[in-house]
């Protein structure tokens, strides 16, 4: 799929998780998307990065312009090197937590995208792409 | 670090979040308002979230948790100027701030508030009367 536009973007603080979320609405309004459209992949975002910082130990997040054939998209891309999710299965459920949170990160991320990628290892981290087609 | 006002007008006390809040400062927003409502005695407390483009989980779960808390201490809480877009994110994330009041604008909340307020203190008067 053809990248038109890339950024990366350091996630180590919870003021890192509001200037990825600035960053993603910025691309968003700039890819086109309606307001919810906009809104609903700012929150997916924020959902995902506020992980990255709180269980992996901080990590970057890859913003992406895509196209794919006519449509265009919005892809964002977590990674870390933290101790990683022994079971992704579980993370995935809703009000599943190992933390203080209500355990709708994940699992609620994901509605609010078109696709969503998690892959994890333990020991070695997580990496979660998230897009949302216009 | 910059903080979020908390202006008390009369029984009540008044919020509004206009700045895009990272989760420490969503923290002390909560740790403030319950020491507040505690300090002034405060009747119900009206959060106006009008300028937020984005509540996450984290956010409601503040909202959530100033609402139960003044709960606790004997006031009543109303979310006020909710984004339509933010409405429709917060439900599809599976959110659905359950305990909280809602109202449209600061005008309706308001009311809600002074409506509410005068009903406990009509019941606190009717108890007051029958002990008499």
């Amino acid at each position: 799929m053809p990248v038109t536009r890339s950024e990366a973007l350091e996630l180590r603080s919870a003021s890192d998780v509001v200037s990825v979320r600035q960053a993603v609405r910025t691309w968003a309004i700039d890819a086109g998307f309606s307001l919810v459209d906009q809104t609903k992949i700012v929150t997916a975002a924020s959902e995902i990065a506020r992980n990255t910082v709180a269980y992996g130990g901080g990590g970057t997040a890859l913003l992406e312009l895509i196209t794919d054939g006519n449509r265009s998209g919005l892809r964002v891309a977590f990674e870390d090197h933290g101790p990683g999710i022994p079971d992704v299965q579980q993370a995935l459920t809703d009000h599943f937590t190992t933390g203080t949170g209500l355990g709708l990160g994940l699992g609620g991320a994901k509605r609010l995208v078109n696709e969503f990628a998690i892959s994890s290892k333990v020991g070695e981290g997580t990496r979660v792409v998230i897009t949302r087609w216009k | 670090m910059n903080r979020i006002p908390i202006l008390k007008l009369r029984n009540l006390l008044l919020v509004t979040i206009q700045v895009d809040m990272h989760d420490q400062l969503a923290l002390q927003l909560q740790d403030e308002l319950t020491t507040r409502i505690s300090e002034t005695g405060a009747r119900g407390v009206l959060i106006d979230i009008s300028s937020l483009d984005i509540v996450d989980s984290f956010i409601g779960r503040m909202i959530s948790n100033i609402a139960a808390m003044a709960r606790v201490l004997d006031a009543k809480t109303v979310v006020v100027g909710m984004q339509p877009a933010v409405a429709i994110t917060l439900v599809e994330l599976g959110l659905t701030l359950p305990g909280v009041r809602t109202a449209l604008n600061v005008d309706k909340g308001m009311a809600m508030l002074e409506s509410a307020t005068r009903e406990s203190e009509d019941v606190q008067a009717v108890d007051a009367s029958h002990t008499e």
